[in-house]
């Protein structure tokens, strides 16, 4: 309030200064001179309409920045709406009824932050073994954040694909548990390895190594509805960080729950250090265990186990003061399934190693060497490799080519040109790292 | 679902350690900037200890939210941060996994210091990503004006003294004689920039309006054509012309961008590129707040003598 009234005694004060000489002018002009004078009063109506109309506009800023502090504006009469004619009585609502929704524009404050990201894929050249279109909108992923009280916060992020609609992960966070840890409830993607728990919109490649799709259940990797509490190991070396997870035990054709104890789990043991300001180590170790998809055993439904040991190692390189020109990260991923089958337990293995480089600000290459066996039949084994270009126009887009070349187990070698675009609207997400 | 499978995970999982060890005696404040950190350290003394995220030669905008930081936040008793968007690309990821419920946003231990400063290019009207990378609540390089410098320095007092009330005399007492000596060493500021008042010029990024605001330039153009958005040869042409015209002969640009396409633009209009200091650290004799503007200051004087302008 104090401040509103400093406003707009200063504005006022600035009325009288510019008005006052216009007021003297006038006092000044020739009584004799009607037409000057006229000029001098038309002058002066018009500085004093202007400045109170920037008054007003003061007033209005101040009671919208300062809440409560702001002076009192005449309650507005809510609106109504009145129940419709034969719908009254048998004790229903009588008269008029509230409206929801537009009230208030202050109500909306508290909406979500919210954002959707295109994923535009394209594809060249042939591939008889695992076929994608040729064009595709291949996902839109609508983002909602935002706090939700003062001990937890809300993240959902909603896939639309061409056909239908997935909730990719929907979890609450709690960060301030004591005893440092950080807990998430609901629907994720798990912590096991690096890129099962990044979103296809961070990939540095358009598509997801063999690896994934031969050990980690594809696309969708490992996730599932379930708990994940993580916490941090002090010590007085290095980052370490211990995380925890259970879940229902459904993870697309990794995992099947057939009844309720059939719960899967994740453990990640993560370490980080910076080597220098510009260059630092991330190494991973990961185990995942669950029940296997019925339709693999029948004799046995959904009783058999698959186990998966994971390591991970991430080399990043960015020089600070040239950091949104230049960058360098080298990843490395390994996979060891050990899947029940009739037959008995099949271990296959698979990997990737890959190279990006930063070119320059909006340019970006990399290199990706694929190697996987098949969980339910290590003899099948793909190779693949990769080369990617990516252009950045903005923050908020881009353009990616991928020339891959895959020698699948079936003895068939596919040379694709992918391409992607993809673009991003709405709030400014925080990145991962 | 059978909670034998679940506890034994809780369970190992709180054993691991114990709680993290926190420092006694000296409040423990982490600041997002080195700026802020300069401030922090004048009101607070030998009271707190201080660190900051963002080197001052980086990119603010663009810094990698890595888990070294995590481990910084998680023995924060205050944070202390830039606000206005600024760090929105890499700070709440960091917060969040800091599992350290004093920094949390609308906790006691977390300040957004720009509370109590002049706010520059809070964009009127509808706002989108086609005007580039813009900061819908203002431009958040505010801390380049002394005055602001004594808004920032206020608000961190104010929090200090809630979360230490028994050093409220201790903190008041530095924060007067901080601004006091800002008072004295803005007056000598204005008067090394004041034969120069209204000079055009050019700036990269919009880093400098505060700067340019308080010591009297004149903002001509940028060589960005939009917030955020790299320099295009169309944009460059345009800017090269205008500055010609308007006989610009001074190019700011922050020491994390390249210099190529400023130096081509100075090689075309005979104007003179300076590397200013956005931040404290940002060059090498920025150590502290007075001493980014001692520097900044004496390096636009020194390539406005030198450059002839006018």
């Amino acid at each position: 309030m104090r401040s509103s009234r400093v406003w707009c005694v200063s504005a006022i004060a600035l009325c009288g200064l510019f008005v006052a000489p216009g007021r003297a002018r006038a006092q000044q002009a020739p009584a004799t001179d009607p037409a000057a004078a006229q000029a001098l009063r038309q002058e002066i109506s018009q500085l004093r309409a202007e400045f109170e109309a920037r008054i007003a506009a003061l007033e209005a800023r101040l009671s919208a920045v300062g809440g409560a502090g702001a002076p009192a504006a005449p309650a507005a009469a809510a609106p109504a709406a009145q129940v419709p004619p034969g719908a009254e009585g048998l004790g229903g609502p009588t008269g008029s009824l509230p409206v929801y929704g537009g009230a208030s524009a202050a109500s909306k404050v508290f909406n979500p932050d919210v954002a959707v990201i295109g994923d535009f894929l394209g594809a060249a050249g042939k591939n008889r073994v695992n076929p994608q279109p040729g064009l595709e909108m291949h996902e839109s992923e609508l983002t909602l954040q935002a706090i939700v009280d003062p001990y937890a916060r809300a993240d959902f992020f909603i896939s639309f694909g061409e056909a239908g609609v997935d909730l990719e992960e929907g979890f609450v966070t709690f960060p301030t548990l004591p005893g440092g840890l950080l807990m998430k409830v609901g629907k994720m993607r798990a912590a096991f390895g690096r890129i099962n728990t990044q979103h296809n919109h961070v990939l540095p490649w358009t598509d997801r190594p063999l690896v994934t799709g031969n050990l980690v259940g594809g696309e969708e990797g490992i996730g599932d509805a379930g708990i994940s509490i993580a916490r941090l190991i002090s010590n007085p070396w290095i980052f370490l960080e211990a995380t925890g997870e259970v879940f229902r035990g459904d993870s697309g054709d990794l995992f099947h729950a057939s009844q309720r104890s059939d719960v899967s789990f994740v453990g990640h043991l993560r370490g980080y250090q910076d080597i220098t300001e510009s260059t630092n180590v991330d190494l991973g170790a990961s185990y995942a265990r669950g029940h296997n998809a019925e339709i693999f055993v029948p004799p046995d439904p959904g009783r058999s186990t698959t186990e998966l040991f994971g390591v991970d190692a991430t080399v990043r390189w960015r020089p600070l003061q040239r950091s949104i020109y230049h960058s360098f990260a080298g990843r490395f991923e390994g996979v060891v399934s050990r899947r029940g089958q009739p037959e008995g337990r099949q271990r296959a293995t698979g990997f990737y190693l890959s190279g990006d480089y930063q070119l320059g600000r909006r340019w970006f290459t990399g290199a990706r060497y694929d190697a996987s066996e098949r969980a339910d039949d290590p003899s099948a084994h793909d190779t693949g490799q990769s080369l990617v270009f990516t252009y950045w126009p903005s923050e908020f887009g881009q353009i990616r080519g991928q020339f891959r070349r895959t020698a699948y187990a079936e003895g068939v070698t596919a040379n694709e040109l992918l391409f992607q675009f993809q673009f991003s609207i709405g709030a400014h997400g925080a990145h991962a790292f | 679902m059978n909670i034998k499978h679940i506890a034994p995970v809780l369970f190992a999982l709180c054993a691991v350690s114990s709680a993290p060890a926190r420092a006694q005696g000296k409040l423990n404040v982490i600041a997002t900037t080195e700026d802020l950190a300069s401030i922090a350290q004048e009101v607070g003394g030998d009271r707190i200890s201080i660190d900051s995220i963002a080197k001052g030669y980086q990119d603010p905008h663009f810094v990698e939210p890595k888990p070294s930081f995590i481990l910084k936040l998680q023995r924060a008793d205050l944070l202390v941060v830039v606000g206005r968007e600024l760090e929105i690309g890499w700070l709440p990821r960091l917060i969040q996994q800091s599992r350290n419920a004093k920094i949390q946003p609308g906790a006691a231990g977390y300040l957004d210091a720009s509370g109590q400063v002049k706010i520059l290019e809070i964009p009127q009207g509808q706002v989108t990503r086609a005007m580039g990378d813009v900061h819908p609540l203002g431009n958040p390089h505010y801390w380049l004006d002394p005055e602001n410098g004594k808004g920032i320095a206020r608000a961190i007092v104010e929090t200090l003294s809630q979360l230490r009330p028994g050093d409220k005399a201790y903190f008041d007492q530095r924060l007067a004689d901080f601004s006091n000596r800002l008072t004295e060493a803005e007056k000598r500021w204005v008067a090394a920039l004041a034969p120069y008042k209204g000079l055009k010029v050019v700036t990269y990024h919009r880093s400098f309006p505060n700067f340019t605001d308080r010591f009297g330039l004149d903002v001509m153009g940028y060589v960005e054509p939009r917030p955020g958005i790299p320099p295009s040869p169309s944009h460059t042409l345009e800017l090269i012309q205008e500055m010609k015209r308007q006989s610009v002969k001074i190019i700011m640009v922050e020491p994390y961008f390249d210099l190529k396409t400023p130096n081509a633009i100075a090689r075309d209009t005979g104007a003179k590129v300076v590397v200013l200091a956005p931040s404290v650290g940002g060059v090498k004799e920025a150590t502290t707040y007075f001493a980014l503007f001692d520097y900044d200051i004496a390096t636009v004087v020194a390539a406005i003598q030198a450059s002839g302008a006018k």
